[in-house]
């Protein structure tokens, strides 16, 4: 099963590593992680995606409260919450496809924010099956490129 | 007051109340050196390889409950230490490791002697620093015992660059309190998970305590005691748990695991209640996990919340200092009607009668049990036993019954060859007072040898039993069973004249060849009180280690000594190895 867990740790430089590393000696799997300081300075907040039985996650989640940098584990996927993720895509575009795939923009509220003659870079936000459906509304010849955040979320309460 | 960060450093391990470091010297510590001359607080000793420095710590923390200190420069000093620093981190042994580093200006440089220590102990320490300024010194220094000492114990390493031990600053004095808003050990005792252990332990017919290095390093020896006498519970100790119950009395079945005994094994398959102590279900212990213990509710007690549920399934756990833990069960069970379980004590009793731990004497040989037994009974079985890894490690562990903790010291976890020796010469600076043997074997000895350098340098008189068999002995166990006797690499020729090569390093070289020798050796290596003593013992070469749970099988599976069926696994068990 998917599982998003959120941490905070200590924002030292190693604490990533410590934590990359974890998943690596222990062979667990990293969907995807994201990291970026928060309000408090010294604090980052991380968010992992990992898929794992639930005696697995488990076991991620207290090794990874055993980390001397973490000073707090959640899985999200335990409790209600809000996720997101963000992504730039570019897509070609030529004059046969363009109002096909401007109709797609509109339906998944995608948002151009860089245009050259034949390719539209847009943004998109949303859960991650948001985007997946997004690039799969297209040709695959038409994605030209797509970089992805991973999930980023928070508890709702 | 101005001092440089290697005076601050010094004077905060002064003040940690450090009394002996084990290192070696190099480029990148050498103000550290500087400032530890004129510390007279400090006895430093200096080993002849960083591996051994970290081992000889690891045996002082082991044997007295302190943590231990190594000092190793900084690339290649590293390196070498880093299986020692593993060793440790297997066991949960409370050390501080100190590195150089090459100065923070030429990090990443791929300067001379530079290796990314925080990089590459990462996954074998508790935790690391990387300090690059002397105003963090203290700081760290305080942190790294804190983490060390407290919670599950562990190795830290604290990585200083050359110019954080050059610079001067004023230096304001060892802080006398920490805390750490990500790190807060203190557990409290969940009452709660107490109650729903004592209802399991309340309706057990075949209960047995499972006891491992927790209670040891968790100095809740007293406790167990307690709690095992109060009861009447049979209770079982896994190697790295041998002596925080004593061997002789009547409710201790013996080790259990690969080489435990038949009853203590049996035990722990026909249990339906076991109360496991500090020990992490390790795979020596458990065999084959899916015939591990079918009928048993399973009460866990431990410090470190990762340890339950990782290998085996629990019913009930409770966290916390393994001692703090074992006062609140053993109140909580003080008013409550226990289990009679005469029945099981007959069945158990039984199982004895198979007296797995026998063996053939035959004339003309010295079987290695023997000699193990007669060290017990010419050291009144008082002395400080250091193993390094291996056939001998095994019978060290079956054949000298400890009767109290920190008197058994051995590399369970990692199984590190060479840990013994210098492990011993930290035990006995630790406790000059009793008796240190080092149990070894031909193959691990000369692996950290060096050490007997040390040793007379330092005066540190060590009994060297060596099990010489001419075969690195559990390898070419393993080749006979499960590899149809193909001895792959697992004889030793060329091995040097044991005795000639101790008195080379001034010490006494014994050899002895003849079973009759055997106790008068023993006997005048233990008399000569101030020297080290190397007995070469020729032993059987064919000896195997017995009972044995082969890989892949299950606690009531064993194969014991002397019986026609040859042990067996198969491709699964094999992966197990």
């Amino acid at each position: 099963m998917r599982h998003i867990i959120s941490l905070q740790l200590e924002n030292e430089s190693g604490a990533l590593s410590r934590v990359a590393g974890l998943f690596s000696a222990r062979g667990f799997n990293i969907e995807s992680l994201t990291v970026a300081p928060t309000n408090d300075e010294t604090l980052s907040r991380m968010t992992i995606v990992s898929i794992g039985d639930d005696d697995i996650v488990e076991q991620i989640v207290k090794q990874l409260n055993k980390l001397i940098d973490v000073v707090k584990v959640t899985d999200l996927t335990a409790t209600e919450h809000i996720e997101r993720e963000l992504s730039l895509i570019k897509i070609a575009i030529n004059n046969e496809s363009q109002s096909r795939i401007e109709t797609q923009f509109d339906q998944f509220d995608a948002k151009i924010i860089d245009v050259s003659e034949e390719v539209y870079t847009v943004e998109l936000a949303g859960k991650s099956q948001k985007i997946n459906d997004f690039i799969n509304a297209f040709n695959t010849d038409e994605i030209l490129e797509v970089s992805r955040t991973g999930v980023t979320g928070v508890c709702q309460k | 007051m101005k001092l440089n960060g290697a005076q601050i450093l010094i004077d905060c391990l002064k003040n940690e109340g450090v009394k002996h470091i084990f290192g070696y010297p190099g480029g990148a510590v050498l103000h550290i050196y500087d400032a530890l001359d004129a510390c007279t607080a400090i006895d430093h000793i200096l080993v002849r390889h960083e591996q051994g420095a970290v081992h000889a710590a690891d045996g002082y923390a082991r044997t007295s409950g302190k943590c231990g200190v190594a000092l190793v420069t900084s690339g290649p000093g590293l390196t070498n230490a880093v299986t020692g620093i593993a060793t440790a981190f297997t066991d949960s042994i409370p050390m501080v490791i100190i590195s150089g580093q090459v100065s923070s200006a030429v990090i990443g440089n791929d300067a001379f002697q530079e290796v990314d220590a925080v990089g590459i102990t990462r996954s074998c320490v508790k935790h690391n620093f990387l300090v690059k300024s002397a105003d963090d010194v203290a700081q760290t220094v305080k942190k790294a015992f804190y983490i060390a000492t407290t919670g599950r114990p562990g190795p830290v390493l604290i990585d200083i660059t050359k110019d954080a031990t050059i610079a001067k600053i004023e230096y304001e004095g060892y802080p006398e309190t920490i805390s750490m808003r990500s790190y807060q050990p203190e557990i409290q005792v969940d009452e709660e998970q107490v109650a729903k252990a004592i209802a399991i332990i309340e309706t057990a017919k075949k209960p047995i305590i499972y006891s491992g290095g927790g209670s040891v390093i968790g100095n809740a020896s007293k406790a167990l005691i307690t709690l095992t006498q109060n009861t009447g519970f049979p209770i079982t100790q896994t190697l790295m748990g041998l002596g925080a119950y004593p061997a002789t009395d009547k409710q201790s079945l013996g080790m259990l695991g690969m080489h435990g005994t038949y009853e203590s094994n049996m035990a722990m398959h026909d249990s339906d209640c076991i109360i496991a102590v500090g020990a992490r279900f390790d795979d020596r212990i458990t065999g084959n996990l899916e015939k591990f213990c079918p009928y048993a509710k399973i009460i866990h007690i431990d410090i470190d919340p990762s340890s339950v549920g990782k290998v085996v399934g629990v019913d009930v756990s409770i966290i916390g200092q393994v001692n703090d833990v074992l006062q609140v069960l053993i109140k909580g069970l003080e008013t409550k009607k226990l289990p009679n379980i005469d029945t099981w004590w007959k069945q158990i009793n039984d199982w004895r009668l198979v007296d797995s731990m026998a063996y053939k004497t035959k004339q003309g040989v010295i079987k290695p049990q023997t000699v193990i037994e007669t060290l017990y009974e010419v050291t009144g079985g008082n002395a400080i036993v250091t193993s390094d890894v291996g056939q001998h490690q095994m019978w060290a562990a079956q054949y000298y019954p400890f009767d109290k903790p920190r008197r058994w010291i051995n590399s369970g976890g990692l199984g590190t060859m060479g840990f013994g020796l210098p492990a011993a010469m930290g035990a006995k600076i630790a406790k000059p007072e009793l008796d240190v043997a080092c149990v070894t074997g031909d193959g691990s000895i000369q692996m950290m040898l060096q050490e007997l350098s040390t040793m007379l340098q330092y005066d540190t008189p060590v009994k060297i039993i060596n099990l010489n068999n001419g075969y690195l002995g559990m390898v070419r166990q393993w080749q006979e069973f499960f590899y149809d006797k193909r001895y792959s690499m697992s004889y030793m020729d060329a091995l040097p004249d044991f005795v000639k090569l101790a008195e080379s390093y001034g010490h006494i070289g014994i050899k002895v060849e003849k079973e009759a020798d055997l106790k008068p050796a023993l006997i005048e290596a233990f008399k000569q009180k101030n020297r080290t003593v190397f007995l070469d013992i020729l032993i059987d070469p064919s000896e195997n280690v017995f009972p044995m749970i082969p890989a892949g099988a299950g606690h009531h599976e064993m194969l014991l000594a002397g019986r026609d069926d040859m042990a067996s696994t198969n491709d699964e068990g094999l992966n197990l190895v």
